[in-house]
């Protein structure tokens, strides 16, 4: 069976830097994959490549093992790839249920927008799985007054929405507090579960080898090393790292 | 698209109640109460002149001249960008429809050409803007001037009597009156008012618009065509601002190269004034409306009262900062 998403040497440079010099790497359905590396190693500029934000300037990019020439944000969206950014993108000054449907409004069957079947399931979402408890916070809420972890909820719940296959994670829990934190990674647990993929970006190694089945370390645009959780400890991992950190190979 | 939940088992979302809908719309019940006391004001201060019903003829006779170019506007400050070149545009639409007049002598081809035009002209603006990345604030100081120098030299810098067209069809569709009353460029704006407010709040187009004023990077991410938005934003301040040129023109019968200079300055006013955040993101069509009346009026209402035309710039001012102020603070709280 084909990998759900496979990359083979992909490249990338903005201007004089190189970002990305060759990555391959691919993820299996019902994996949890994290990524680590230094500030700098291409950890941002790969993900928005496999979120067709960016085009690589090399490289093939496939899904379910079909070659996807010019993969586009919302084409990345289609096949199943929702990202939770680091940035949350979010758009502060709308409403919560604008957030949710941002670049995917519901349409009736005149184009216009179906507002009233946003709201009601952006009503649902809220209920089920965001628990906002407070009476205050409505589906036409600007989000700018949500806290940190409100927002990352949104951000979640807006990925689940929409039926992802591969939930990209960045930086996911930069800024939330400890029990928010433990809740992210009771998420990542329960996507795994329903036989999804996960890419998890995050400093902290603690929580990457947690939740993760395989890592991936990447340095200076280069895919230095590629271990099973299950194969070491988190030692070894750390050895590894600081090798890496200091020679830029493993061995 | 998938979705976890068929429409028949939800729930509808419970309606915004009463105090909540009133802080939203704060700040459009605001711009209506100023309109209301101004009224007031003039009124009482002037009630020969605005009891009767000429005065109110004469405010739906030119308030559309701007207004109509101040709806579109609205929505292109509200994706955060500006075009300071509509009042040049209204005069390349203009001279579009005399060109195409005088060798067709057909008016719809010429109407045809200066909304074209427009459109055409609103296209490059956001081309520039948007794929060369000059801010907008420069990219339109450079195309208004451009434009207008097309004009003069393509016109001699001559005027043109507009007499054939008027009483056209076409001629007495745009600015014939209702009743001996009603200006029809009065309920052109009204149409387009209602169309440009449905656009940006019934319609994906408008959501978008929103997203990229707010929050570019966001609505890049999650993909929203943010270039296209931009740019088409620009054509339709484009075809509006023609659209509005010829309205003005047949309205006096008479094309003057120097049609849409006097309109900059008012038609951003009642942008900012109707409640329009010049950071963008923000923003409100009813508003921008009711704002182009209050501007539109001040004139001719301090002129009645017995002040000098000398003051009109002063109470403009006045009343501009004053809300805008007033806009931020309120903004505030509700943030």
């Amino acid at each position: 069976m084909s990998h759900f998403l496979e990359l083979r040497d992909i490249k990338k440079s903005f201007g004089e830097v190189q970002s990305l010099r060759g990555v391959t790497m691919t993820v299996d359905r019902g994996e949890v994959i994290g990524l680590l590396g230094d500030n700098g190693a291409g950890k941002s500029t790969l993900i928005k490549i496999i979120t067709g934000y960016y085009h690589p300037d090399e490289g093939e990019i496939l899904f379910n093992g079909q070659r996807v020439e010019h993969l586009t944000v919302p084409r990345a969206r289609q096949l199943g790839v929702e990202t939770v950014y680091q940035e949350r993108a979010l758009a502060d000054q709308q409403s919560l249920w604008r957030n949710i449907f941002i670049g995917r409004e519901l349409t009736t069957r005149f184009g216009l927008m179906d507002i009233p079947r946003m709201r009601a399931e952006t009503q649902r979402l809220m209920q089920e799985h965001m628990g906002f408890t407070s009476t205050a916070v409505t589906p036409d809420s600007p989000v700018l007054t949500f806290s940190g972890g409100e927002k990352q909820g949104v951000a979640i719940v807006r990925a689940l929405y929409f039926q992802a296959e591969l939930i990209i994670l960045d930086e996911p829990t930069m800024g939330l507090a400890l029990s928010e934190t433990g809740k992210l990674l009771e998420f990542v647990e329960q996507v795994r579960t329903a036989g999804k993929s996960v890419i998890f970006i995050d400093h902290n190694i603690f929580h990457v080898y947690e939740v993760a089945d395989r890592i991936v370390l990447l340095d200076r645009g280069r895919v230095a090393g590629e271990f099973r959780t299950s194969d070491l400890t988190l030692n070894e991992l750390l050895d590894k790292m600081r090798r890496v950190a200091k020679t830029g190979s493993l061995d | 698209m998938e979705h976890a939940t068929t429409q028949s088992a939800l729930a509808p979302a419970p309606a915004p109640t009463l105090r909540t809908r009133v802080r939203r719309n704060a700040l459009q019940i605001g711009i209506f109460v100023v309109l209301l006391l101004l009224w007031g004001i003039f009124i009482v201060a002037a009630p020969r002149t605005f009891l009767a019903p000429e005065i109110y003829a004469s405010f739906m006779a030119t308030v559309p001249f701007f207004g109509i170019v101040a709806l579109p506007l609205t929505m292109v400050v509200i994706a955060g960008d500006i075009d300071l070149s509509f009042p040049s545009i209204m005069a390349v639409g203009v001279v579009a429809f005399v060109l195409v007049f005088d060798s067709t002598a057909n008016v719809w081809l010429a109407f045809a050409a200066c909304i074209g035009s427009g459109f055409a002209v609103g296209i490059i603006n956001g081309l520039i803007v948007v794929r060369l990345g000059i801010p907008p604030l420069i990219a339109t100081i450079g195309t208004q001037f451009f434009w207008r120098g097309v004009i003069l030299i393509v016109t001699n810098g001559r005027s043109e009597v507009l007499v054939e067209p008027k009483n056209s069809p076409l001629g007495q569709m745009l600015v014939g009156k209702i009743g001996d009353y009603v200006p029809m460029q009065m309920v052109w704006y009204i149409l387009i008012g209602i169309a440009i407010w449905a656009l940006l709040n019934r319609h994906r187009f408008g959501a978008h618009t929103y997203l990229t004023g707010d929050n570019v990077n966001s609505a890049r991410l999650m993909g929203v065509n943010v270039d296209r938005t931009r740019i088409l934003l620009f054509a339709l301040v484009g075809a509006a601002a023609a659209f509005a040129g010829l309205v003005a023109s047949l309205h006096v019968t008479n094309f003057f190269t120097t049609l849409g200079e006097g309109y900059l300055l008012t038609t951003l006013a009642s942008i900012f004034l109707g409640g329009t955040s010049a950071f963008g993101g923000v923003g409100s069509i009813l508003g921008t409306f009711i704002a182009t009346f209050i501007i539109g009026s001040i004139n001719a209402g301090i002129v009645a009262i017995g002040l000098t035309g000398f003051w009109t710039q002063l109470i403009y001012g006045l009343i501009i900062t004053v809300s805008v102020t007033m806009h931020t603070i309120v903004r505030r709280r509700v943030g």
